[in-house]
């Protein structure tokens, strides 16, 4: 449109024309001088880091020799490797789970906190202490936690004649204490959400109450609304905890199979049977453990896409039924 | 628009090229030896190694003995550096002068990509003569005849046993065989009143502690490849034993009560290693062991043997896996020629070969240490001696894709041992498979 305009004789002098393309340039020149630090940034650690990524999955690349092009042989190779479609599982199952739970547990605990009278601040800060913890120690002591034949969750069921399950040694059992683990370490939603409850206006709460409406229906049709932005965030960051879940499945399956203190190759990835295998676990083996970067690269652009496309649709709909509400509460 | 698609594709372009350059920046080809340096010259070498406390204050006390050669020599030896780290040093342009690895699964990997220099230009123009070192040693320091590392020290796998244990349950001997493996493992083990385990005789969970394949093939005669190169398990009678052997003893103890035993055992480096806590009365572990039960667990009076072999291979007693640490030159070393020298020092002077094994137990390296009257030999280490001294031992299996082949086979186990796997010898043809198609992969 701009181009359109300027190609335009409209029979007036030149010299203003000029002037205001020089003015546009310059506008234009300080808007990028502005943006430069923020465009740097986002080329060098987002941009590069994304096409050299798919770059590399289109090659067969040790990491000390130049790539070689193998054009789709790594993501024809996925539909042939057993353990990509464990890990595929094992970090759906999470993305499920933990989204969830972690989102639903964060909700209710800053529902209760935003209701308290006293000692909100001590509270507050007890619900949030957990995810300053360095995830390796968290899961550490989670393991020595939950061990059993002796520890002290153990100890705590034998009281009732109960017995604990195997957590970290039992297939079944390792997602589910993973998701304890990063239900533990949720603080930083709670906190976020709380702020989100705090902030609905209270007039609509005692409008609504007015009009007979009891807790349940207020919060179901004044606080969720509200708060659904913030909900959505939670929503997206638990998603992408949960894809990215690497050290605490490391740390749980070394510390199951008895490897927590050993380094190197002689730690049991996956541990036990393939359970603690997520999907970032099998793509750092594949690219660190068995030099195979390209392989690894194709499975980075693989969890990109999906990541992304989740993401998106999670937005969208998000969007939606925003609008849908705005739309509603016009009429 | 028009703009922003340009912009985008510059983007694009320049991300491509950057890409091409850093990994195509990593070749840098050094052809002949580097010169050794002179024996006044001042320098300092940069080690990188995955020791930590006890064991890096040792080597490194042995390391500064090579001043006794290069008087003015300063030597940086950094501890707790794996082969990421390594690796990742290689790629940035900024490795070590000399890199120690741990495991010998990634030499495959380093010698077929150059990671680490080939060292035969320096055997050659320094005449080493590489028979003082065993030929099980020499096979895990090389690569489809490419010789890019030499070994420091090396570990022997044998059988521990907790003595007390074997005397109270009437044992006179240790096992020769897995026959008589199974048997006295059953007489050592102990159920609490609920059919719970308390002591387990032999503990057969793979992969836990050293239980892992590679450690367990030799004694069964099992090869990890065929004639052709190729992945070949499923045709080696040895591994058939035994999967066999380890499920007969996990039937004998029941999957589940071994699960839920092995699940509240202690972690392998620490005081609470179930042989230190009188858990497990036998167990197959390296000779380093030794040091690590009188150091954490003192009263605990054992006894060692070599690990027994399967019976269809009984005349192979005394055999089992050896593998190590091994030093390399890696690619891009700012002084090869000093770390060769640093290297030849540690890999074949007797003297610190002794001062090092007697220092962290480990199992010198070449003939002439092995038979040095200062090696402190006891009677728990004597074994690990006696085995290195005989050439039976094997070496640890080398291949291009790191330790693929090693989890592909401990998974199978995982999955045979829980009674999962209905075919034997089909599921072993798919391992077969997996680590056939993970070598294809990689183009090497």
């Amino acid at each position: 449109m701009t181009a359109a305009l300027e190609r335009v004789d409209t029979g007036r002098p030149a010299a203003p024309a000029r002037g205001r393309s020089r003015a546009r340039t310059r506008h234009r020149l300080t808007v990028l001088a502005f943006l430069a630090p923020a465009i740097t940034g986002f080329v060098l650690f987002f941009g590069y880091p994304l096409v050299a990524t798919v770059v590399f999955s289109f090659t067969r690349y040790d990491l000390i020799n130049p790539p070689e092009f193998v054009g789709l042989a790594n993501y024809l190779f996925m539909l042939d490797d057993p353990l990509f479609l464990t890990s595929i599982y094992n970090t759906l199952w999470l993305v499920v789970v933990v989204t969830i739970s972690r989102v639903v547990f964060a909700l209710g605990v800053a529902s209760v906190i935003a209701r308290l009278r006293s000692g909100v601040g001590l509270i507050r800060t007890l619900c949030y202490l957990p995810s300053l913890a360095p995830p390796v120690a968290a899961t550490l002591v989670f393991f020595l936690v939950m061990r059993p034949n002796g520890g002290p969750l153990d100890t705590a069921l034998g009281w009732f004649g109960l017995q604990g399950p195997l957590w970290f040694s039992d297939p079944d059992w390792a997602k589910p204490g993973l998701a304890v683990i990063l239900l533990w370490v949720s603080g930083d939603l709670v906190i976020i959400l709380l702020a989100a409850v705090l902030d609905v206006p209270q007039e609509q709460y005692e409008a609504a109450e007015l009009d007979g409406a009891g807790a349940l229906r207020r919060w179901w049709h004044i606080t969720l609304p509200t708060i659904s932005p913030v909900l959505l965030f939670g929503v997206v960051n638990s998603v992408i905890v949960a894809l990215q879940l690497f050290t605490q499945a490391v740390v749980a399956g070394s510390a199951g199979s008895g490897a927590a203190d050993v380094t190197g190759n002689t730690r049991n990835l996956g541990f036990p049977d393939n359970s603690t295998l997520t999907f970032p676990v099998w793509l750092y083996t594949q690219g660190f453990r068995y030099f195979d970067m390209g392989y690894a690269a194709a499975m980075a652009t693989v969890l990109f896409v999906v990541s992304f496309a989740a993401t998106a649709v999670l937005v969208q709909r998000m969007r939606r039924s925003s609008h849908q509400e705005e739309g509603g509460s016009g009429a | 628009m028009r703009l922003t698609s340009r912009a985008a594709l510059l983007c694009v372009a320049a991300a491509v090229s950057l890409t091409a350059c850093a990994a195509g920046a990593s070749r840098s080809d050094r052809t002949g030896p580097a010169e050794a340096p002179a024996k006044d010259a001042a320098f300092t070498l940069t080690v990188w190694s995955n020791y930590s406390d006890r064991e890096l204050a040792a080597v490194t006390e042995a390391m500064e003995t090579f001043r006794e050669i290069y008087p003015d020599v300063t030597i940086e030896h950094q501890g707790s550096q794996d082969d990421d780290k390594i690796t990742a040093g290689i790629r940035s342009g900024n490795p070590p002068d000399l890199a120690l690895s741990f495991t010998t699964d990634n030499i495959g990997q380093f010698c077929s990509s150059g990671a680490f220099q080939e060292l035969k230009p320096y055997l050659e123009r320094d005449r080493v003569d590489l028979s003082q070192i065993s030929e099980a040693v020499r096979s895990y320091t090389e690569f489809k005849g490419n010789r890019c590392a030499m070994p420091m020290l090396t570990d022997v796998n044998g059988l521990y046993y907790n003595a007390a244990m074997v005397e109270a349950a009437g044992i006179s001997a240790p096992p020769r065989t897995t026959s008589e493996l199974l048997e006295q493992a059953k007489k050592l083990t102990r159920r609490a009143p609920d059919g719970s385990l308390e002591v387990v005789g032999f503990l057969p969970s793979m992969p836990y502690y050293q239980n892992r394949p590679q450690i367990w093939a030799p004694n069964f005669g099992a090869d990890w490849f065929g004639p052709d190169g190729r992945s070949g398990l499923a045709d080696s009678p040895g591994w058939q034993e035994m999967f066999r052997f380890q499920k007969e003893l996990v039937d004998f103890y029941g999957h589940d009560a071994l699960e839920r035993f092995r699940a509240g055992l202690g972690q392998e480096y620490s005081p609470d290693h179930a042989f230190h806590q009188g858990k497990i009365a036998m167990m197959v572990d390296g000779e380093f062991r030794t040091a690590f039960i009188k150091a954490q667990a003192p009263q605990v009076r054992f006894g060692t043997a070599p690990f027994p072999v399967a019976d269809s291979v009984a005349d192979t007693y005394g055999t089992g896996l050896t593998s190590g640490t091994i030093m390399g030159i890696p690619k891009g070393s700012k002084n090869p020629g000093a770390a060769w020298e640093l290297i030849k020092y540690l890999s074949l002077d007797t003297d610190v070969i002794v001062q090092m094994s007697n220092a962290i137990k480990n199992v010198p390296n070449t003939r002439a240490a092995l038979e040095d009257p200062r090696l402190e030999v006891d009677e728990q280490f004597r074994t690990f001696v006696d085995m290195a001294r005989s050439d039976d031992l094997e070496g640890s299996p080398v291949t291009p894709i790191g330790d693929a082949h090693l989890k592909v086979v401990s998974d199978f186990a995982t999955s045979w041992q829980a009674g999962q796997v209905p075919d034997l010898v089909e599921g072993l043809r798919a391992v077969d498979r997996q680590i056939d198609d993970q070598i294809a992969k990689s183009g090497k």
